[in-house]
């Protein structure tokens, strides 16, 4: 399996940007160098060939976990909104989404 | 050969009514208050919550019911299990002030068994570290020596068990995060089988790894702590729908017959001080009947790094959640994504940024198939290397840490180094399977030394009693010193 090549500064602003995390440039520069090092040592791992081998997502998987389709109480629902930043008719409230920012 | 049972001493102590709740809580709450100021073991101390609880635990007693088999007993939580109305921030300012709108139901099996919750304590944020240095709170301090780490994630109820704040606390696993701090700070500490401890209420970092376990003092103080916590729970679905392990009935049957394997890429990569005590507890485990035997189990040396491509991709999934939106810290801006942005940046510390960034990374096109894809078949390696050596020998024994506690910001600038603190107790948590980690004499430095026993899956009750044999044998540990009134 073709191993990928070093991590570079570029990389990491683009996973950053998906991650939806602004980083300084000293943050970027520190990161590209760390996360490139632990890569590096991960490159034990990404150079086996382990053809044939399955992977195992859940060491102990169980499966079809299923309940009576009974109705039971749920959470508070003005303790649950009682933690949000900011909550307007029973509902979550956010800054607009569509559309150019004011 | 009997595990001391201080907290099982102390819950019948209160059951027949000898002691009252109030009087335990209030000599423990003011040990806290002497000594917490140095160690900094606690991000909240719930004083009123607790005096509540202890006085209807003695209402209970004196109504001519029993509490419980923890009836009384001061326990600390770490501070990534929800607690209704409780702050719980897993030391992050992306939770300050957050405050669940549920118990977590250890939390719940703990109080049903009437154990009185003291607080809530210091740990990695959202439990990536290995020295409790990266919580947004401060770090802990190792109670033995006040300049070095607990260890970590779980560092907070370590040291608050070292200490002398509580007998008893509850700390959660990913990669070593109970083992690893329980040996850095002379205590016990189990990691669970996964599957028995219900994870509902825990605030999840790598889902398919994390269980919530013990700290103690002695084997048999964890074997309790494990039988009132362990069982299954319909509110998680990873939960094992089968018999737990009950293992405090079980706990001095020793060692004769049984077979312990020697860990060779254990002892391989540890210090000469550690390698010797580990050493000294097979030969304790042989003179008590064990047939001890050196093992290999080469699969083990590649945990690591599939641990640092699988936990962070499951982090940066689980830790999508913190958006701003539902709880939570919220830096407002003009549009949704710029005010997630903002949030997420001024909210998480440097590690969890790391992790978030690894975990984005290797799952990204164009490289999951490369590294996440790729551990996940390493994982499937380790559990037949485990699985090849569990057909010869009955557990298997090695260091819990390569070193002793290392000192306050000696590993912060090098984050691979701090990660490699967790080589011994990570291949555990990717099979599945449950160790413990048991105090045993000191390093060169004078500080304590954990040595760990594993074994396969659902062998709590084994791992336990050769625990139990290994503590017997153990050199007394001097407890640790705090300068009363101290404050750091």
């Amino acid at each position: 399996m073709a191993e990928p090549g070093r991590l570079t500064r570029d990389e990491v602003a683009h996973v950053a940007d998906l991650a939806r995390l602004e980083l300084t440039e000293d943050e970027l520069e520190l990161f590209t160098g760390q996360l490139a090092e632990v890569l590096d040592h991960a490159a034990d791992v990404a150079s086996l060939d382990l053809t044939g081998v399955a992977p195992t997502a859940h060491a102990m998987a169980v499966s079809n976990v299923l309940r009576p389709d009974e109705v039971r109480p749920a959470l508070d629902r003005d303790e649950v909104l009682g933690q949000a930043p900011s909550v307007e008719d029973h509902r979550f409230r956010v800054p607009r989404i569509l559309g150019d920012a004011p | 050969m009997t595990s001391p049972r201080p907290s099982t001493f102390l819950a019948n102590a209160v059951r027949s009514g000898a002691r009252s709740a109030v009087d335990v809580l209030e000599e423990h709450l003011a040990i806290i208050e002497s000594g917490d100021g140095e160690v900094h073991a606690f991000n909240l101390v719930t004083v009123d919550l607790a005096r509540e609880q202890a006085i209807a635990v003695d209402r209970t007693v004196h109504a001519g019911e029993d509490p419980g088999p923890l009836a009384g007993v001061p326990v600390a939580l770490k501070d990534n299990l929800c607690t209704r109305g409780v702050p719980t921030t897993c030391s992050s300012h992306i939770l300050e002030g957050w405050r669940p709108p549920y118990d977590a139901t250890v939390v719940d099996r703990l109080h049903r068994a009437g154990a009185v919750m003291v607080g809530k304590t210091n740990m990695d944020e959202f439990a990536m570290g290995s020295s409790t240095e990266s919580s947004a709170f401060g770090p802990t301090r190792n109670p033995h020596d006040t300049s070095r780490v607990p260890g970590g994630s779980s560092g907070g109820s370590a040291a608050a068990v070292a200490a002398g704040f509580v007998p008893l606390a509850l700390g959660s696993d990913t990669g070593g995060s109970i083992r690893q701090p329980a040996a850095l700070c002379g205590v016990v500490g189990m990691k669970p089988t996964y599957g028995t401890v219900s994870r509902y209420g825990l605030v999840a970092f790598a889902s398919s790894l994390d269980q919530i376990g013990p700290f103690a003092t002695t084997v048999a103080d964890a074997a309790l702590l494990f039988d009132v916590i362990g069982g299954h729970d319909p509110c998680d679905s990873t939960s094992l729908n089968r018999p737990t392990p009950r293992v405090l009935s079980v706990l001095d049957d020793g060692v004769a017959g049984l077979t312990v394997g020697l860990l060779t890429e254990f002892l391989d990569g540890a210090d000469p001080d550690v390698v010797a005590r580990t050493r000294e507890a097979a030969d304790a485990l042989a003179a008590a009947g064990a047939r001890v035997e050196e093992v290999s189990v080469p699969e083990v040396v590649l945990g690591l790094s599939a641990y640092y491509l699988i936990a962070p991709g499951e982090a940066s999934s689980n830790l999508a959640r913190y958006d701003g939106v539902r709880y939570g810290l919220r830096v407002d801006a003009a549009d949704t994504v710029a005010m997630n942005r903002a949030t997420r940046s001024a909210g998480f510390g440097a590690e969890v940024k790391r992790r978030i960034m690894l975990g984005t990374y290797v799952l990204s096109a164009g490289y999951m198939d490369a590294y996440y894809n790729q551990a996940l078949r390493v994982r499937t390696k380790i559990i037949e290397g485990f699985a090849t050596a569990y057909r010869r020998c009955d557990v298997l024994l090695g260091p819990t840490t390569p070193t002793t506690a290392f000192p306050v910001g000696a590993k912060t600038g090098d984050p691979l180094t701090m990660y490699l603190s967790d080589v011994c107790t990570i291949p555990t948590n990717l099979a599945g399977h449950p160790a413990v980690s048991v105090p045993f004499g000191t390093g060169d430095d004078g500080l304590p030394v954990g040595v760990q026993v594993l074994g396969p899956a659902l062998s709590e009750g084994t791992i336990l009693k050769v625990a139990a044999v290994v503590e017997a044998a153990a050199p007394p540990l001097a407890a640790p010193v705090l300068a009363v009134g101290g404050r750091a």
